[in-house]
């Protein structure tokens, strides 16, 4: 079938520069660049070009450079060409249409209409350069009140399992399969070196990061893949996946080409068969249901580690949470809308579920109004940018949020949304060795360690400007933050003031 | 029942928390022996341009001997229907020994005053009903001030009493004809809010039961103290920054039993590079309790004076953004904002100096116990 899709890029070649070396062919994972053996002449086949920058960053002479392709349609607010375009690709594969990454829609962004505060006059800002700033959190379920001797000042009361993390962020769950061997490395050596954690996601863990397990959160998924109980004993922190914000209420499919030999070992499945993940876990059709897995895990690991529940942020995020807090969960993770995913359907990921933003506040007001906001952790995902995003949601009321695609970008994603063809020029989000091996876990971890530190000098920054010297003076203290350009009812549900007011 | 906004009182402006700073002053003989208040007037005063004539306080223990077994109402009044209204519910739920107006002195220029009365009360046992009989103060204390229209309780300890409204602290003294007064124990607070609520109620101390707060500073994590305290029942009615410290020592010292030393620890802990070198038992009990009451700690700069029956502390925050003086002298203690203050009524000390940040100075009945590192030997033993 002839296509009717129409190229995405243009890929120019500056012919001056252009020293005919072949790095872009060899660059290229999309095979658009190719020597035409005819005219003896690199080329390129546009149709073919996703946009990824990989040839660009690469080429040494800097020859090339990639633009959109300025072919108009005619004016149309109603059908845009996007709209078209997926309606072209559907009539000619007839299925459903399958992306990365997390939701390119307009959804509101909230952290960008959200504001922080700083000390004026009547109170002093701190400077970290001088004064000592703490982001230490400690994730994990936490008593009403604690019981101290007097005179001897013995602690009487035996605390549940308490994680400590140096920076308030996450490596959000990226399981092995999706992503090579060489992002997990990464990742993992970038948590310990940084005081924090990484998350297996559903994948399982390979036995050679067993190592890092101190600072891995070890996922049970609904396809249960790599669960055994070295697994679970290895990790620090337990969470079971009960969703995911860029595709709530579905499952996920990792096609068998990418289930090499040791993806296929370390999920305990045959080489080379699809990995499907049920779309709820079928052993949790209900809440109590749920209360039996926490159970379970804790059991199997001798009650020595938190168990998390990660869910996607949908409608009745609130009273969700407050059944899994009741349910035994230490941790609530919320996955909002603007979540990534290395494969969903474009449908799913661009309309389903809601804005992390306003599920943290929803969350943290009716946990407070319950009395049980103590008894959880929350962490954040979906859709965190920068340093000041992760301070907003812990004003909003996160003990900590999880990154998943700033980390990513961090090793070389350039968010061209070609996760799901598993042929991520960049490395990341593909098992095909000949691409793994472009990410190299020594400079990986280095850069995810600039990253972090990067932001959380930023964090104490801000920290120190609005006069706190501790994050758990911001944590929930929405005091800190005022709207601009919100609604009256986004305000209330947010818990913030108008700027101004 | 009118239910009353408070906030509008307090804070007309609906501002986050209302901010001011101040000049604060506490003197104790930790022997139990009575004083007047003419030295700590004079110390208060001494520290004139800390306020703004918009507010200033006093607290007095051992003040009513004679009626030490009684909860000491003190109470304020816009009009009259509000003291009818008051005093019905008082007579409704407790034995009323004594009501009387409290004696002002008319020749002293203060604006706004207030019809000013003082109950000494015991709860009836049948409105009791089994419940202890501090639950139930405070349960009528917040009843009286966000329903009754006019009516506000600055005061409610046995033995002890708050005297405060919207002057300079010297005036305050003159129109309560606090010279009069005796007890052991004074604490004293000048203020300088940043707005002008001239509303009496809204000065320090701030009391509830026998507690009483004066605070210098800006709680910058006020945001969260008052959401946490809002999870264990305390309506922060007043939006004060020293409102929240003294309900969260309420929480810590009377509903989870925490001792003195553990609740400071809350409100000011240590930091966890400080609690890394502590031994390990040591570590386990700060790391448990920055844990759990995280939400507590006051950040910002703040100086208070935290008193109640029989025992005094000082304490700043952990970076000691605003001033504390402590000072010993025989029996007497005293803190104050500067060290001037107290010089001025005892020229002669044992020892001043100046708390670490975060660092509690304790002072307490039967022989100062003043918890502070290397002040241990400087206090003297007593009784």
């Amino acid at each position: 079938m002839k296509t009717y899709l129409p190229n995405r890029f243009i890929v120019e070649r500056d012919p001056a520069r252009c020293i005919q070396c072949e790095v872009c062919v060899n660059q290229c994972s999309f095979d658009v660049n190719y020597r035409d053996a005819d005219e003896d002449e690199v080329r390129s086949r546009e149709e073919n070009c996703v946009g990824c920058h990989r040839c660009v960053l690469f080429c040494p002479t800097r020859a090339l450079n990639i633009r959109r392709t300025p072919l108009d349609y005619r004016e149309n607010a109603n059908w845009r060409p996007e709209i078209i375009e997926d309606i072209i690709r559907q009539a000619e594969s007839g299925g459903i249409l399958l992306t990365g990454m997390g939701t390119d829609k307009a959804h509101p962004i909230y952290w960008d209409r959200l504001v922080l505060n700083a000390s004026q006059v009547t109170n002093p800002s701190i400077d970290p350069l001088r004064e000592p700033m703490e982001l230490r959190t400690y994730l994990g379920r936490k008593p009403d009140s604690l019981t101290v001797e007097p005179g001897s000042l013995a602690l009487k009361t035996k605390l549940a399992p308490q994680v400590a993390i140096e920076v308030p962020i996450l490596f959000s769950a990226l399981s092995y399969g999706a992503v090579s061997i060489n992002v997990h490395k990464s990742l993992a050596r970038a948590a310990t070196e940084m005081g924090t954690l990484f998350n297996t996601g559903e994948g399982g863990l390979h036995r050679k990061l067993y190592k890092y397990g101190a600072n891995t959160i070890c996922q049970v998924a609904s396809g249960r893949f790599g669960v055994h109980p070295d697994y679970l004993n290895v990790g620090r922190i337990l969470e079971i996946k009960i969703g995911q914000g860029a595709k709530p209420g579905i499952g996920g499919h990792l096609p068998g080409e990418k289930v090499s030999a040791e993806v296929a070992a370390t999920r305990m499945i045959p080489k080379g068969t699809d990995a499907l993940s049920p779309a709820p876990q079928h052993d949790i059709y209900s809440i109590e249901d749920l209360a039996q897995l926490i159970s379970a895990l804790k059991e199997a690991t001798n009650y020595t580690k938190p168990v998390s529940v990660k869910i996607a942020a949908v409608h009745n995020a609130a009273a969700i949470a407050s059944g899994i807090a009741r349910a035994g969960a230490d941790i609530i993770a919320l996955d909002g809308i603007r979540g990534a995913t290395g494969a969903a359907p474009k449908i799913i990921r661009d309309n389903v579920g809601i804005p992390i933003e306003l599920a943290i506040a929803a969350v943290d007001t009716r946990l407070r109004q319950e009395g049980i906001r103590n008894q959880v952790s929350l962490i954040a995902a979906g859709g965190i940018r920068n340093s000041g995003d992760v301070i907003k949601a812990i004003a909003l009321g996160a003990d900590a949020v999880y990154i998943g695609t700033a980390a990513l970008v961090a090793l070389g994603c350039t968010v061209c949304q070609q996760c799901h063809t598993g042929k991520c020029a960049w490395g990341i989000c593909t098992s095909d060795l000949r691409l793994t091996k472009r990410i190299n876990p020594d400079i990986g971890a280095q850069r995810l360690v600039n990253l972090l530190r990067g932001w959380s000098l930023e964090i104490k920054e801000m920290l120190g400007g609005m006069g706190v010297n501790a994050l758990e003076s911001l944590r929930g203290n929405r005091l800190h933050l005022r709207g601009v350009g919100l609604t009256d009812t986004e305000l209330e549900i947010l818990g913030v003031k108008m700027a101004g007011a | 029942m009118i239910d009353r906004d408070m906030n509008k009182l307090n804070n007309p402006y609906n501002d986050d928390k209302v901010i001011s700073a101040c000049s604060l002053f506490g003197m104790m003989d930790v022997s139990g022996k009575v004083f007047s208040g003419k030295d700590i007037i004079r110390a208060i005063a001494n520290m004139h341009v800390r306020s703004n004539g918009l507010g200033g306080g006093f607290a007095v223990y051992g003040l009513y001997p004679r009626y030490a077994d009684y909860y000491a109402f003190h109470l304020m009044y816009m009009n009259k229907q509000a003291r009818t209204e008051t005093e019905d519910l008082l007579k409704e739920n407790f034995h009323m020994v004594l009501a009387e107006e409290i004696p002002v002195n008319p020749c002293i220029a203060v604006s706004n005053a207030p019809g000013l009365w003082r109950y000494f009360l015991e709860p009836e046992a049948a409105s009791l009903n089994g419940r202890p009989a501090d639950d139930f103060v405070i349960e009528k204390v917040m009843q009286i001030n966000t329903c009754i229209e006019g009516a506000f309780v600055f005061s409610s300890g046995k033995n002890m009493g708050v005297f405060k409204g919207a002057a300079y602290p010297e005036d305050i003294a003159s129109y309560f004809r606090l010279e009069e007064y005796a007890g052991y124990l004074w604490t004293a607070h000048g203020r300088f809010p940043t707005n002008t609520p001239g509303w009496w109620g809204g000065a320090h101390p701030f009391n509830i039961l026998d507690w009483t707060v004066v605070h210098n500073g800006e709680i910058s994590s006020y945001g969260i103290n008052r959401r946490y305290l809002e999870m264990f029942g305390y309506a922060c009615t007043l939006q004060t920054d020293t409102e929240v410290i003294a309900y969260a020592v309420d929480l810590l010292m009377r509903r989870h039993k925490l001792p003195l030393e553990a609740a400071v620890s809350v409100l000011a802990p240590a930091f966890w590079e400080e609690i890394e070198r502590m031994p390990a038992a040591k570590q386990e009990l700060h790391r448990a309790l920055r844990t759990v009451y995280g939400s507590l700690l006051l950040n910002g700069p703040f100086t208070v004076i935290i008193a109640r029956q029989g025992e005094m502390m000082g304490l700043t925050d952990r970076i000691r953004l605003r001033p504390l003086t402590a000072a010993t002298r025989g029996d007497m203690f005293f803190l104050s904002s500067e060290e001037s203050a107290i010089r001025l009524v005892c020229p002669e000390l044992d020892r001043a100096w100046i708390p670490m940040g975060g660092e509690p100075v304790i002072a307490r009945l039967g022989g100062t116990k003043v918890v502070a590192e290397g002040a241990v030997a400087a206090a003297k033993g007593a009784c």
